[in-house]
């Protein structure tokens, strides 16, 4: 029982330390991609502050924490006290506890007789519910922030991105919804495990599913192309506009948390987690038995954190490739287009799963998998031919009587 | 303005075609140009390593100097011209009567205010003996206000600095027929 504490508690630790610094350099990482893409350098010269140590840009996050931290803390004079202190505390201590069921890879044999397993709470049979369950409590950040900011503008960016959210719940437990067919468990240890022994990762078996959790994922990390309750263009701040030093420092830092538990999901259900085919088996490098080998724990952590960077890296390109969409068309988008897809996934999924056997003796592992590629594509060249853009109740701009004039 | 005036172009937004409507293809092929981008070459000049380019350093307008002439004496005969075209009043001269029998007089203190300056080029078009002249130097920084005011020693220290870089005009080498190599940068 001791040693069980003990354990969560180092696990809590060692994730919670290394969660806060990942989201500092991964803020660093953004500026230095977003200045490559356009044409630039980022910030390559800060090194330690206070000495002439040269760190080439890798002491800016530290001279970034040291900003925020100096920074005057400034209530603002109408604001409700309490929701104002709680919006940035909820939305923080939901992005942090996403993590308590998310695995870090497979196990490490370090002491004892079994393996220490790499997430905080082993065994837990609803991962995903409670995933999807915090995400949904971490509107109330957003919520809670534009509303106690006494500002017209931060509430109306709240209300976007509150509805941004909820909106996209649906495709998101939609393209999940395929992977949790496919396992039949709601443990994200069992998913990996099963992408592991079949070989086949989702991303292959379940493109459509992909695509619309992926698109999800980006509405629900608020990154752009869906990122207009923030947009500083549109709306200063959005709903963080009225907040300063550790507070906003909250906000920016549950920002990047929601992307990197995007990315975590997207690698452990579509990419395979921590397998990489033949890399991270024992057969292949000649262990015999069960019992995984030290190192090979560590490289399966190495190939889980590879992936999870390369997904990110992916969001930060994309943020910088494709114009923003505006809000009616982001909602459209959610419920028009995603919802439809994300249930034609479905559909897809339940079919071929309910009858594999007869489909894989006629047509093969091979053929299952092509068909369920035609028929998504299918299903989006459906959705592309038949989703009018917008209703029909819009005059076309040639016709002269729209303005009536004479 | 009527319905049918032929001056009117009637614009309708373009229809998407089924590539658009898909959406990711063209997602992709955004992506490609980001991908370029990202490892294409970058624009920026890491400045205290590298130094950027002048067009033409003879055309600059950075700090002034005064120019000697052949015999080493200022070529300034404290005519004024200049102090008084300058915009910003940044000129101070103090006129006295020239040791040299050629010239009437030549200036016994002549002081810029490189602060105030706004490198406008007003005096060096304004002096009728090119005297004054803005050169390629553009880096320039004191520690206080003082040390800002580049009297005439300074203004001629200039010049020895930079007469082989940047030659007068009237020194008659052409200066462009050099190989851009010794150009002065």
């Amino acid at each position: 029982m001791l040693e069980l504490i003990s354990i969560t508690l180092i696990k809590i630790i060692i994730l919670c330390a290394g969660l806060m610094t990942a989201a500092a350099y991964f803020v660093l990482l953004e500026r230095r991609i977003a200045a490559w893409v356009q044409d630039r350098r980022g910030p390559n010269r800060v090194g330690i502050p206070l000495t002439r140590i040269k760190l080439f840009g890798l002491g800016q996050p530290l001279a970034d924490g040291l900003k925020f931290i100096f920074k005057e803390e400034f209530t603002p004079a109408q604001v409700d006290k309490v929701m104002y202190t709680l919006a940035p505390i909820s939305i923080l201590t939901t992005a942090l506890a996403i993590f308590a069921v998310i695995p870090f890879g497979d196990v490490l044999p370090l002491w004892g007789e079994k393996p220490i397993e790499l997430v905080v709470v082993p065994n837990f049979d609803a991962g995903v519910i409670y995933i999807f369950a915090l995400s949904s409590l971490a509107v109330y950040g957003v919520l809670l922030g534009g509303w106690a900011s006494n500002n017209k503008y931060s509430l109306l960016g709240g209300m976007r991105s509150t509805a941004q959210l909820i909106a996209y719940e649906l495709p998101l437990s939609l393209g999940l919804l395929g992977v949790v067919l496919a396992v039949g468990s709601l443990r994200l240890e069992t998913i990996i495990g099963a992408q592991a022994s079949s070989g086949w990762w989702f991303a292959v078996t379940q493109p459509l599913g992909l695509i619309v959790f992926l698109i999800a994922s980006y509405a629900e990390a608020a990154r752009l192309p869906f990122d207009l309750p923030e947009a500083e263009q549109e709306l200063i701040g959005g709903y963080h506009t009225e907040y300063s030093s550790i507070r906003l420092l909250m906000y920016l830092v549950a920002e990047f948390l929601h992307m990197i538990t995007a990315s975590f999901l997207i690698v452990i259900l579509f990419f395979g987690g921590w397998s990489l085919w033949g890399l991270t088996s024992p057969g292949f490098w000649g262990v015999e038995g069960e019992a995984i080998p030290l190192w090979l724990g560590i490289v399966r952590i190495g190939v889980l954190m590879s992936k999870i960077v390369l997904v990110i890296l992916f969001f930060m390109l994309s943020r910088w490739t494709w114009p923003r969409f505006r809000f009616d068309q982001l909602m459209a988008l959610a419920w028009k287009v995603m919802l439809p897809l994300g249930i034609a996934n479905l559909i897809i999924v339940a079919v071929l799963a309910e009858y594999r056997a007869p489909l894989v003796e006629r047509l093969g592992e091979g053929g299952v998998i092509a068909l369920t590629w035609s028929l998504s594509i299918l299903a989006m060249l459906l959705a592309a031919v038949l989703i009018p853009l917008h209703s029909g109740n819009r005059k076309q701009l040639s016709s002269p009587d729209l303005f009536g004039l004479p | 303005m009527k319905a049918d005036d032929p001056t009117i172009r009637w614009v309708e937004e373009p229809k998407l075609g089924l590539m658009g409507k898909m959406y990711l293809p063209l997602i992709f092929g955004g992506l490609t140009t980001t991908a370029r981008h990202l490892v294409g070459p970058k624009v920026t000049v890491s400045f205290p390593e590298q130094r950027p380019e002048i067009g033409n350093p003879l055309i600059y307008r950075g700090v002034h100097r005064l120019n000697k002439d052949q015999q080493g004496r200022v070529k300034c005969v404290a005519c004024f011209l200049c102090a008084t075209a300058c915009p910003a009043h940044c000129i101070d001269i103090i006129a006295a009567e020239s040791p040299w029998p050629d010239r009437e007089k030549y200036p016994q203190a002549f002081c810029i205010d490189e602060l105030r300056c706004i490198f406008c080029g007003m005096c060096e078009e304004a002096c009728p003996v090119d005297a004054i002249e803005l050169t390629s130097l553009f880096d320039l920084t004191g520690r206080s206000r003082e040390e800002m005011i580049f009297d005439k020693e300074k203004l001629l220290s200039v010049f020895d600095q930079t007469k082989d870089a940047e030659p007068m005009p009237s020194a008659g080498i052409p200066p462009l027929d050099r190989p851009k190599e010794e150009r002065p940068r």
